[in-house]
């Protein structure tokens, strides 16, 4: 028989995790102010993402999805993008979504159980956050199809996780953009756990970035804990599909150090020795040790980083406190762009019977 | 109510090898909301499967299972993530029967968490139980209280064809009472009569039972004898309990969670002029959630019918 197709993964690594080089820097990692700019937003999104479980935990935030140990892939992801591209995140990409300009305050309101939350201040042009599982990879495979047709320099990121590779939507959007070479790149967060179910359960594939293989799109594989490979990929790749040279797929090897979310319980499901050994890998400790070896950073320059991010999260977390309630008519903004009479009527009654938590008393 | 539900599972599982249990997380964690816990100790990781994270999977498994001699009870994790599965489910699933003509058929129980009021995130509070109603050789059944769904699951396993099964997610924890487990079903397809009235007829099922009993309380106070029917089985409806009750009453509430716009309580407004017009003393009430996308939970409460609401649609009907 004739071999008709091989295919190999590449699995990429710059900094491991004892905060050595075990490959060649890439030109963004040469310059130490960037390196403290990354460094400090993913310290940025772990402070912020503790104090919004805490928030959790006292009654004063709904059901939260913490990022703990996402923060290289989600600071290496917004690193790599430009300002004009469009996310199309998950529900737990807080980091890149910081990055890009979306206020932790904004965070808080959506999770805080407020649709505001969702109209971004700064990246207009991105996704709101999506609950149901891969349907936002076709939205980027659509919004890179628009990118085409207008012919402009642009790129669409998709978020996507382990469990999420499961969903037909995703095969369809993997197949769509690699049939029309759209300029769209999936990042599959693989961080091991699909609430309860490991990866073994989800799929036999011995990768994830391999589903790409399929579709006719190069995956790759990388260290979703080390910024520089994440950066370094993605940004290999949106620079790519920019140019008209098609999609690709990355995944980003990393581990969810906490619950799936606040309601879950993952000391039910999932060993104890696995969480505690995953600790030995998580992104910070390695840029940190990284850092210091440099002497770009002292113990004096971390202390006052955790203090400056914890002042910046108390003021969001005021901010998001101080957020006076939307009134009944809430449910029925922005419903359609001009609203039916019979909707009318019933933003009438929902007034007449409004309880105290919204905003009409 | 939700250890009701494990329970019926676990009787039913001990009682029939051929019933399975599939789904996402319903094995070693036990289903997000414990609906399926200790049943993968119990009967092992054949008959009680994680399924990989997709919902298509999940309906499509189930018709190839059940037409092939197995009774899968498959847990969609919220019900505002069905909907991938809904081509499995209308177009397969519920017709698998009659294009056959009889030779295979679907034994599967589809079991959901329903509405809101748990300050749950985006699309984890849906009541979209209409579109469930609207398609043909489906049952669609909702539980109101621990006993009922006890044994109401266990008629739906029992049941040779599809089941939606809707768990609202306010009683899963908020409800408790002492069940028996002794394997008894109660009959789908019908109504139950929670409280008995002569004055005012008022149908609701799923958490809305709750409002609607403290309303019928309210009443009872100003001196309104509010009858209260669960109607339980949403599809197909049990008009006999309905029409019996108007035929007392003359005036006719319907709440429920779920939008009003070609909901369930249209169709039993339907019914009921159809069938009993000339018995009606006053306009049809219904007390529902508006036509709009269920909120995010600051908003919930002010999307879900009041108690004030249901008492003020009742005297409404009574022109006081």
């Amino acid at each position: 028989m004739t071999i008709v197709a091989e295919f190999t993964i590449r699995y990429r690594r710059i900094l491991d995790p004892n905060g050595q080089l075990v490959a060649p820097l890439p030109e963004f990692a040469q310059h130490s102010a960037e390196l403290l700019r990354m460094y400090r937003a993913m310290t940025q999104a772990r402070v912020f993402d503790a104090k919004a479980v805490n928030l959790q935990r006292t009654g004063q935030l709904g059901t939260y999805p913490s990022c703990l140990g996402h923060e290289a892939t989600h600071i290496g992801v917004g690193a790599a993008m430009n300002p004009d591209d469009v996310l199309a995140p998950v529900y737990r990409e807080f980091g890149t979504q910081l990055w890009r300009g979306v206020s932790m305050a904004e965070i808080l309101v959506y999770w805080g159980g407020d649709e505001r939350g969702s109209d971004f201040a700064g990246p207009r042009q991105d996704f709101a956050w999506c609950v149901p599982i891969a349907t936002q990879t076709l939205h980027a495979a659509g919004a890179a199809m628009a990118f085409k047709i207008r012919g402009e320099r642009r790129c669409a990121v998709a978020y996507i996780g382990d469990g999420g590779t499961s969903e037909g939507a995703f095969y369809e959007a993997l197949n769509l953009a690699g049939a029309r070479a759209l300029p769209v790149v999936f990042v599959v967060v693989n961080n091991g756990w699909a609430i309860s179910v490991p990866v073994a359960e989800q799929t036999a594939a011995q990768t994830l970035a391999q589903k790409a293989v399929a579709a006719g799109i190069p995956g790759v594989q990388v260290d979703g804990n080390d910024v520089f490979a994440v950066r370094a990929a993605v940004g290999e790749a949106v620079e790519a599909a920019r140019r008209g040279a098609g999609p690709a797929l990355i995944e980003a090897l990393t581990y969810r150090l906490s619950d799936h979310t606040t309601s879950d319980d993952a000391s039910r499901y999932r060993p104890a020795a696995e969480l505690r050994a995953a600790w030995a890998t998580e992104p910070l400790l390695r840029m940190r040790r990284y850092l210091l070896e440099l002497r770009l950073w002292t113990e004096a320059d971390e202390q006052e980083l955790q203090r400056q991010c914890a002042a910046e999260v108390e003021a969001a977390v005021s901010a998001y406190l101080a957020t006076p309630a939307q009134s009944t008519d809430a449910m029925f903004d922005h419903l359609f762009a001009e609203l039916p009479a019979h909707l009318r009527a019933q933003r009438a009654t929902a007034r007449k019977y409004a309880t105290k938590s919204s905003g009409h008393h | 109510m939700v250890e009701a539900i494990a329970m019926a599972h676990g009787w039913e599982m001990q009682h029939d090898a051929s019933v399975v249990v599939i789904g996402q997380d319903v094995g070693a964690n036990g289903g997000v909301f414990r609906a399926t816990a200790g049943l993968q100790e119990r009967f092992g990781k054949q008959r009680v499967q994680d399924t990989p994270l997709a919902e298509a999977t999940i309906a499509g498994m189930a018709v190839g299972m059940a037409t092939h001699g197995l009774k899968p009870v498959a847990e969609i994790q919220f019900m505002g993530f069905m909907y991938p599965a809904l081509d499995q489910i209308v177009n397969h699933m519920t017709r698998m029967r009659y294009r056959t003509r009889g030779r295979l058929s679907c034994p599967v129980v589809m079991r959901m968490p329903h509405g809101g009021g748990i300050h749950a995130p985006e699309h984890h509070s849906e009541s979209t139980e209409a579109m469930l109603c609207h398609i043909p050789g489906l049952r669609v059944v909702c539980p109101s209280s621990p006993a009922r769904a006890y044994g109401l699951l266990l008629a739906a396993i029992r049941n040779p064809d599809p089941v939606i099964f809707l768990e609202p997610v306010r009683l899963y924890r908020a409800m408790r009472q002492e069940v028996q487990d002794d394997g008894r079903a109660l009959p789908l397809d019908a109504s139950f009569v929670l409280r008995e009235g002569s004055d005012v007829t008022i149908v609701t099922w799923g958490a809305t039972t709750l409002e609607t009993l403290r309303a019928a309380a309210e009443l009872d106070a100003r001196g309104i004898g509010a009858e209260v029917i669960d109607l339980a089985t949403l599809s197909p409806i049990d008009s006999e309990t309905i029409l019996e009750s108007v035929a007392k009453t003359g005036r006719l509430v319907i709440a429920h969670e779920a939008a009003r716009n070609a909901g369930v309580g249209a169709e039993i407004a339907a019914l009921v002029c159809e069938h009993a017009l000339y018995d009606l003393e006053a306009p049809i009430q219904r007390v529902t959630g508006y036509d709009t996308v269920m909120p995010l939970f600051k908003l919930e409460l002010d999307y879900m019918p009041s108690v004030r609401r249901i008492v003020d649609a009742a005297l409404l009907t009574l022109e006081l």
